[in-house]
């Protein structure tokens, strides 16, 4: 800076040095290095990162594609029963079929082969895993909705509330689930039956009734865990000061708890639904197995494996396919889970 | 400590008396009765039949009835097969399931703590990852699957272990290791995490660096608190092999239990479904409340709430 000769001159002091255009050296200080990374970013880096994950991940959008896309293009249906060729083998024809073939026309084969009513079961596979999939997710969709309103209101009004409601999530995740699953989805069938007699409920016909007495049951049963985990990272998250500001903004609880709370707890949340779904699945290929499952003639991964254990002699096809399909369905929601804990909630990690 | 356990205790008699009361109602919802089945039952028979079972009473009645005498221990005569208390069938199947669920439990004990221990102490070698590896599939496999790849391969294919029933010794093998296929899995998991964490505390590091063998820092400081998170796992398991069991026994055909419940719901038989939902619900939460108390009484660190 150029000394004023005089320093009791008005003129201002300015420096026209300071008025050059800025050199590189200096532009240089001004660039964002690295952008600031979000929440959100941070995970799905850290997701992408994980091999193991990103694996799983693709198995199950290839699964999703396989029994949601697949059986529209497929040339035969699930209940379609195809006479004279019951019991064929993996990429086996019917005599019927191999005449049609011989005359030239196009018959599309039997890739899995078919069961012992002449039905494609390829088909049947990927309807099956359509049924796996859609319990597993909407099981998850509820316990997420109803255990995690009950683990925030219990954490956030605290007190006697909070005590009086973890005493039910003690009760209910104490109830053992299966002799309770099997006694409600036949104590359930007539009730829907007759409510899908009514007019404005024929999707319960559609859904089957089992599966709807499944739906219910996991809403009654299963959101105690969810419940606990909310209910314990709301315990901590409401001591902070932006709840303190958002009260004095003269926000309300539910929206406190809505925008505020839960929206911190996301990682959690994420998690925990997701790994609920193979859970999820797993009880429902339990219960089909026994029979209490989705209905005839719609088939599940379970039903499917438990229709073909009376073969097992002579079509051990018929069992290992899907058997092995919902082994891996659980598999690669496990694992996803597990790589969405370590990249978006590495605190719960162990 | 006392206030504690009384407090398990309370919350157990609750969550029974819940299950007893739902699943009274539940029952009586299902469609059809326990003698509708029998071949042309003429009116009167059926009512005279009703009344000696008490079946003719409002609900409300029926269940004032049932619990008093449950309370006194008497859980009533099947329905279905003639002359027998459910208490008498009770006692008569437990002890199949329970043998077979007992001797998951300690199989997958055995092999699972040993398996997680080697993992952990091999950590990022070959043998840590297919270990691994084994146990991820292990927990992704449902029981019926490993029951009818077992049948297969050992039953169907190679002959050497007979499928139904259970007479001898040979019988068991094969429903054994499909009950403790999941758990044996789990444990191998629990063990190995808990055992790396252990192994990294600094007390190991001490006894290493006082000169204790390798051999005694590993049974008498690691695994002695390594082992902790698995004994809080047996009370969920004996929960699993109970309900695992509905399946093995239904594969195998074994007359134990769960095939005792599921048959008696599909025929109705009121007082036997009453009676074996409310001894396992007991069973299984009486197992809980044990398992948390000595976990507490294990580990001096944790307090009690």
């Amino acid at each position: 800076m150029k000394e004023n000769p005089n320093p009791l001159s008005f003129q201002a002091r300015i420096d026209p040095d300071d008025f050059l255009p800025a050199s590189n050296e200096e532009k240089q200080s001004l660039v964002i290095m690295r952008e600031s990374v979000s929440f959100w970013k941070d995970g799905v880096r850290r997701f992408r990162k994980n091999k193991v994950a990103m694996v799983s991940l693709a198995v199950v959008i290839l699964i999703m594609i396989f029994s949601f896309i697949v059986p529209f293009f497929y040339p035969y249906t699930y209940e379609q029963q195809i006479r004279g060729s019951e019991h064929l083998a993996p990429m086996e024809y019917s005599e019927q079929e191999q005449e049609l073939r011989a005359a030239g026309e196009h018959v599309f084969p039997h890739i899995l082969g078919t069961d012992k009513l002449g039905r494609d079961y390829a088909i049947r596979v990927m309807m099956g895993s359509r049924i796996s999939l859609i319990v597993g997710l909407v099981a998850a969709v509820i316990i997420l909705v109803i255990g995690s309103a009950f683990g925030s209101i219990a954490a956030f009004f605290g007190g006697w509330v909070d005590i009086l409601m973890m005493r039910v999530v003690d009760i209910i995740y104490t109830i053992p689930d299966i002799l309770l699953i099997v006694l409600l989805s036949f104590a359930l069938k007539a009730p829907l039956e007759k409510l899908g007699m009514m007019p404005g409920f024929g999707w319960i016909q559609l859904l089957g009734r089992n599966l709807i007495s499944i739906f219910i049951v996991f809403a009654l049963l299963y959101w105690g865990g969810m419940a606990r985990m909310v209910r314990s990272q709301i315990l901590t998250l409401k001591e902070s000061e932006y709840v303190t500001a958002a009260r004095a903004l003269g926000a309300g609880t539910a929206r406190i708890i809505k925008k505020h709370l839960l929206t911190n707890c996301i990682g959690t949340l994420i998690v925990t639904t997701t790994l609920q779904i193979p859970s999820s699945i797993f009880t429902e290929s339990f219960l089909s197995f026994l029979g209490l499952g989705v209905a005839v003639p719609m088939p599940s991964l379970g039903s499917l494996a438990s229709d073909a254990i009376n073969g097992i002699n002579t079509y051990p096809h018929l069992l290992f396919i899907p058997a092995a399909l919902i082994s891996l369905i659980i598999l690669s929601f496990n694992l996803l889970g597990d790589g969405l804990r370590d990249a978006f909630d590495p605190k719960m990690k162990n | 400590m006392f206030k504690y356990i009384l407090k398990r205790l309370g919350i157990a008699v609750v969550t029974i008396w819940l299950i007893a009361t739902l699943t009274f109602f539940l029952m009586n919802m299902v469609p059809g009765g326990p003698f509708l089945s029998e071949k042309a039952v003429s009116p009167a028979a059926l009512a005279a039949l009703e009344a000696k079972y008490g079946l003719d009473k409002p609900l409300l009645e029926q269940y004032v009835t049932y619990i008093g005498d449950a309370l006194h221990g008497d859980f009533g005569d099947s329905l279905k097969q003639r002359g027998r208390t459910v208490t008498s069938i009770i006692a008569s199947k437990f002890p199949v399931s329970a043998r077979i669920g007992g001797l998951a439990v300690l199989a997958a004990f055995c092999v699972g703590v040993p398996l997680g221990c080697i993992s952990a102490m091999n950590r990022g070698k070959l043998g840590d990852s297919i270990i691994i590896v084994l146990a991820t599939c292990g927990i992704a496999v449902p029981s019926f699957v490993i029951c009818t790849v077992l049948m297969y391969t050992f039953g169907v294919r190679l002959g050497w272990l007979p499928t139904l029933g259970l007479n001898s010794w040979k019988h068991y093998i094969m429903p054994v290791t499909a009950l403790a296929f999941y758990p044996t899995a789990y444990i191998t998991r629990l063990m190995r995490s808990s055992m790396l964490d252990v192994l990294g505390q600094d007390y190991m590091r001490t006894a290493k660096a006082k000169g204790v063998s390798q051999f005694a820092s590993l049974f008498k400081h690691a695994l002695r608190n390594a082992i902790l998170p698995v004994v809080t796992y047996l009370g969920p398991l004996l929960a699993y092999t109970v309900t695992g069991s509905f399946i093995v026994e239904k594969i195998f055909t074994i007359p134990g239990l769960g095939g005792e419940f599921i048959g008696s719901i599909t025929n109705r038989d009121y007082t036997v479904i009453m009676g074996t939902t409310i001894f396992l619900a007991t069973l299984m939460i009486l197992m809980n409340v044990l398992v948390d108390i000595v976990y507490k009484l294990v580990d001096p660190r944790i307090k009690l709430k």
